[in-house]
């Protein structure tokens, strides 16, 4: 409905609604837009990156953009394309799944939202102002202090301002969780994807904190002439280190968690079974998410702690494996004996089980904190994250992108371009990163601009740069099924899966209310409890009346577009303190929007039943 | 529930920050909001022990920090976070004179406050001239304390703005979360500050 009324009101009216949208499915569709186009951004500077390794002693990019491209990659992908693509898959479908109308804070929804658009924006500004950051995506101390130019400068300020985002964001989903739950919708019946949606927004709660503190010290000793990491002054740089990895540890968490999740979930669809060890599968989230706090100096080993420390960290960081482990043998055991169905979802589910499980492996080799020496910093670490971030998060959201896209577009996405994108992109990962872990354990070291000849490096890093086309291939197949099916597929109904949870209950896209009438949930997949009793769909918990909704607000857009103009302010008054101004106007512009939000009422308005009753007669409902 | 429910309630409930949904999203999302501010200035913290000692052998803990001061100042906020509780325990009477009135007492101890901090930084300045760059302990302590100070400014702007939006129209369920959510935060600010206390200036002193 919502593309033909806005086609009648023209552009402009578009454009605006979206801009005060406070609707979590239309967030969703604004994380899904721009996420995706970072992810463009970032896979484009991995191609350069694997471009310039092609061959030893390439000269395609000079050394300095390589650094830049290297920095870029890294921070693109992990900020500015996969948090907030996860993020549009957990505001499509966490509300639809514990049978809620929005969000616990719509408002806060859309300001999280903005303030990571801008941040990316800011960050992404920097390759048209002299030069993107080019400290590695972990940004240490000294290199990262003594940056020229102020390409590190709009790190720290992009990823300030979408970092914020990100803990409005984690803080939303945790009360949406605990207060927006339906009738009978206990702990113990959420889907798994809501499970681990809420576990992941506590680490984002407790996480990013400590990034927020990092980028400040950083701020200011580059931009104020604090000492934090001046070692002459009595400086430390091992303190961003930590702070980072505090911070960086349960990221990688963070990001992995809800594709569990959503793994989990299309698993048990497309076997036709409950997920197998229900309870077992959320302990091992809990488990996890308080594991991955314990474990950060394993990306530190040879910093010098000391053996203690070392072999604590070591010891920990080896025990995340164990819940990791009863994750992987639920799954199967999910599919064991099911009805399995072979769709691109499943098939996406399927191929991250071996590729992740490779990456938990060397993940635990890594954390012997003996052989870490041998490892740390080389090709070695970069074949193991990628196996399970590609592994993981990129084909979880493949994965989580072809299941939910009938939710949140009304049509399934084409099943042969689907698996046609899927071969390429599978193939391609393993080509390029498998050889990674050998190129690291001959001595290749990761970050390096170029390599020698006759070191026995050519062949391996021919096949890593065949494989990255490889996958470059498949993404364009799947952005041509995009287009493909908005233009050719049929719509289809509310359950075209035959699905087991609250969302498939009622029609894709649903209407901007939901549910008509909240749904009383009578056990875990309660679409399927109530197709196993005959029925068609669910039971309503209340009478039809009137729906309260929350109003849609420019403010969240305005408060970020201060930020933005701020962040420019701080890092340009090094050079010229009239860009103090900037500050100025930026900071007024945000205070005075939060200063209107607070004093102005806004008590949101109604949906009449007589409405909904039009609606229903629509077909809206069923 | 209608919005004249809201805002013009027939009987004022005994909890009204949480008689709606809203409240109740409200003040468990500032709960939330309140853990994350404890791990930033927990690193704060842990940032300050890594460097109170890098004080390149001038400006010390010891020969900078004078305990009158903090103590009237320690003293002040503690009271402040008093007073914040006396307007709640009003404002749960449904008493709203009386709530206001110990906000503003609330908003002057604040000030009071703040005036002692900023006067406390000019003097490390202009008579030890100890500054944010001088060392990495300078860093540290300025960070740290100045970021506390930074709360205490916002939490008294927004305690202020709250006080003259509502002085004509009085309590309702739509602004009794937000004033609940405001002493929630001032709360935590006081907490913050008696381990600033501790941690900076009694172990700068003593240890
Ligand atoms: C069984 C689970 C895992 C273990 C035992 C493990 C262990 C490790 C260790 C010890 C390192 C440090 C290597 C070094 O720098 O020398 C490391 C690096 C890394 N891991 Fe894992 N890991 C696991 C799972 C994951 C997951 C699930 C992700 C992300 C989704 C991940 C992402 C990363 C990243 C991004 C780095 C490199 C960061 C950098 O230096 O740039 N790991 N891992
Ligand atoms: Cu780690």
């Amino acid at each position: 409905m919502s593309t033909a009324v806005a086609q009648k009101r023209g552009l402009a009216a578009t454009i605006w609604d979206y801009l005060t949208t406070v609707d979590h499915k239309k967030i969703a569709l604004l994380y899904l837009y721009s996420g995706g186009f970072f992810f463009l951004i970032g896979g484009l500077e991995a191609m350069l990156i694997r471009i310039q390794l092609m061959k030893p002693d390439n000269n395609f990019i000079s050394a300095g953009l390589y650094n830049e491209m290297i920095t870029m990659h890294g921070t693109t992908m992990i900020f500015l394309a996969a948090m907030p693509l996860i993020f549009a898959l957990m505001n499509a479908v966490v509300p639809l799944q514990i049978g809620a109308r929005d969000v616990a804070f719509p408002f806060l929804n859309s300001l999280g939202f903005w303030l990571f658009f801008f941040g990316g924006i800011l960050l992404n500004v920097s390759w048209f102002t002299g030069g993107a950051p080019d400290a590695g995506w972990t940004n240490y101390a000294p290199l990262s202090t003594t940056s020229p130019g102020h390409g590190v400068d709009y790190y720290v300020m992009g990823l300030q301002i979408s970092g914020a985002g990100t803990l409005i964001a984690g803080i939303n989903f945790l009360v949406t969780i605990i207060n927006m739950r339906a009738p009978g919708m206990t702990y113990m019946r959420m889907p798994l994807f809501t499970w681990s949606t809420f576990v992941t927004s506590a680490l984002i709660l407790f996480a990013f904190p400590a990034l927020t503190v990092g980028l400040f010290l950083m701020m200011f000793d580059r931009m104020f002439g604090s000492a934090f990491f001046d070692v002459a002054l009595g400086g430390n740089v091992i303190i961003w280190e930590h702070l980072f990895w505090i911070f960086g540890h349960p990221e990688v968490y963070i990001l992995i968690l809800p594709l569990f999740g959503a793994f989990s979930d299309i698993f048990s669809t497309f076997s036709r079974k409950r997920l197998f060890g229900y309870s077992a599968m959320v302990f091992a989230t809990v488990l996890i998410g308080f594991l991955g706090f314990m474990v950060w100096a394993h990306h530190m080993f040879t910093v010098g702690m000391g053996p203690i420390a070392n072999s604590i960290f070591a010891v920990a960081t080896m025990a995340i494996a164990v819940p990791t482990g009863i994750k992987i043998f639920n799954w199967l055991f999910t599919m064991w004996g099911g009805q399995i169905k072979m769709t691109s979802a499943m098939l996406w589910s399927v191929a991250f089980i071996p590729s992740f499980t490779i990456g938990g492996m060397t993940g635990v080799m890594l954390a012997a904190a003996a052989a870490d020496f041998q490892y740390h910093d080389t090709y070695f670490v970069v074949g193991h994250f990628h196996y399970v971030i590609v592994g993981g998060v990129v084909f979880g959201i493949f994965a989580g992108l072809h299941y939910w896209w009938p939710k949140m577009f009304g049509k399934v996405l084409n099943e042969k371009l689907g698996k046609l994108a899927f071969w390429p992109f599978f193939i391609g990962f393993h080509l390029t990163f498998f050889i990674q872990h050998f190129l690291g354990l001959m001595g290749m070291p990761r970050r390096y601009w170029v390599f020698l000849e006759g070191q026995g490096l050519e062949t391996g890093n021919l096949i890593s740069t065949i494989g990255a086309f490889f996958m470059a291939i498949g993404t364009v197949i799947f952005l041509i099924n995009i287009v493909y099916t908005a233009i050719k597929e049929p719509k289809v109904g509310g359950d075209p899966w035959d699905a087991r949870t609250l969302e498939w209950s009622i029609p894709s896209p649903p209407p901007h209310y939901n549910f008509v009438q909240t749904p009383l949930v009578r056990g875990l997949d309660p679409l399927w409890v109530e197709k196993m009793d005959g029925k068609k769909g669910m039971t309503p918990a209340e009478p039809l009346g009137d729906i309260h909704m929350p109003n849609g607000s420019i403010l969240p857009f305005m408060m970020s577009l201060g930020m933005f103009i701020a962040g420019f302010g701080f890092i340009y008054q090094v050079d010229n303190s009239s860009w103090l101004i900037a500050v100025f106007i930026g900071m007024g512009i945000t205070l005075g929007s939060m200063l209107t939000r607070s004093l102005k009422d806004d008590l949101g308005h109604h949906i009449h039943k007589e409405e909904l009753e039009a609606d229903i007669k629509k077909g809206v409902g069923k | 529930m209608s919005h004249d429910d809201v805002l013009n309630p027939k009987q004022m409930p005994h909890d009204p920050e949480k008689a709606t949904l809203e409240g109740k999203n409200k003040f468990l999302g500032f709960w939330f909001f309140l853990g994350g501010e404890t791990v930033l200035f927990a690193s704060l913290f842990g940032t300050y022990l890594a460097l109170n000692g890098s004080t390149q052998g001038e400006n010390t803990p010891e020969n900078l920090f004078g305990l009158e001061l903090v103590f009237i100042m320690t003293m002040l906020l503690l009271t402040s976070s008093l007073t914040s509780v006396y307007a709640m325990y009003h404002m749960k009477n449904h008493d709203f004179g009386k709530m206001q009135l110990w906000l503003v007492i609330t908003v002057a101890l604040g000030l009071a406050f703040l005036g002692f901090e900023i006067y406390e930084f000019y003097h490390y300045i202009h008579e030890y001239d100890f500054t944010f760059r001088s060392s990495a302990f300078g860093s540290a302590f300025y960070t740290l304390v100045g970021f506390h100070g930074g709360h205490v400014l916002f939490g008294l702007c927004w305690i202020t703005a709250l006080i003259i939006r509502n002085q004509k129209r009085g309590l309702n369920l739509y602004n009794a979360p937000k004033y609940y959510t405001a002493s929630l935060y001032w709360h935590f600010i006081d907490v913050v500050w008696v381990f600033i206390f501790t941690v900076v200036y009694l172990m700068g002193k003593v240890g």
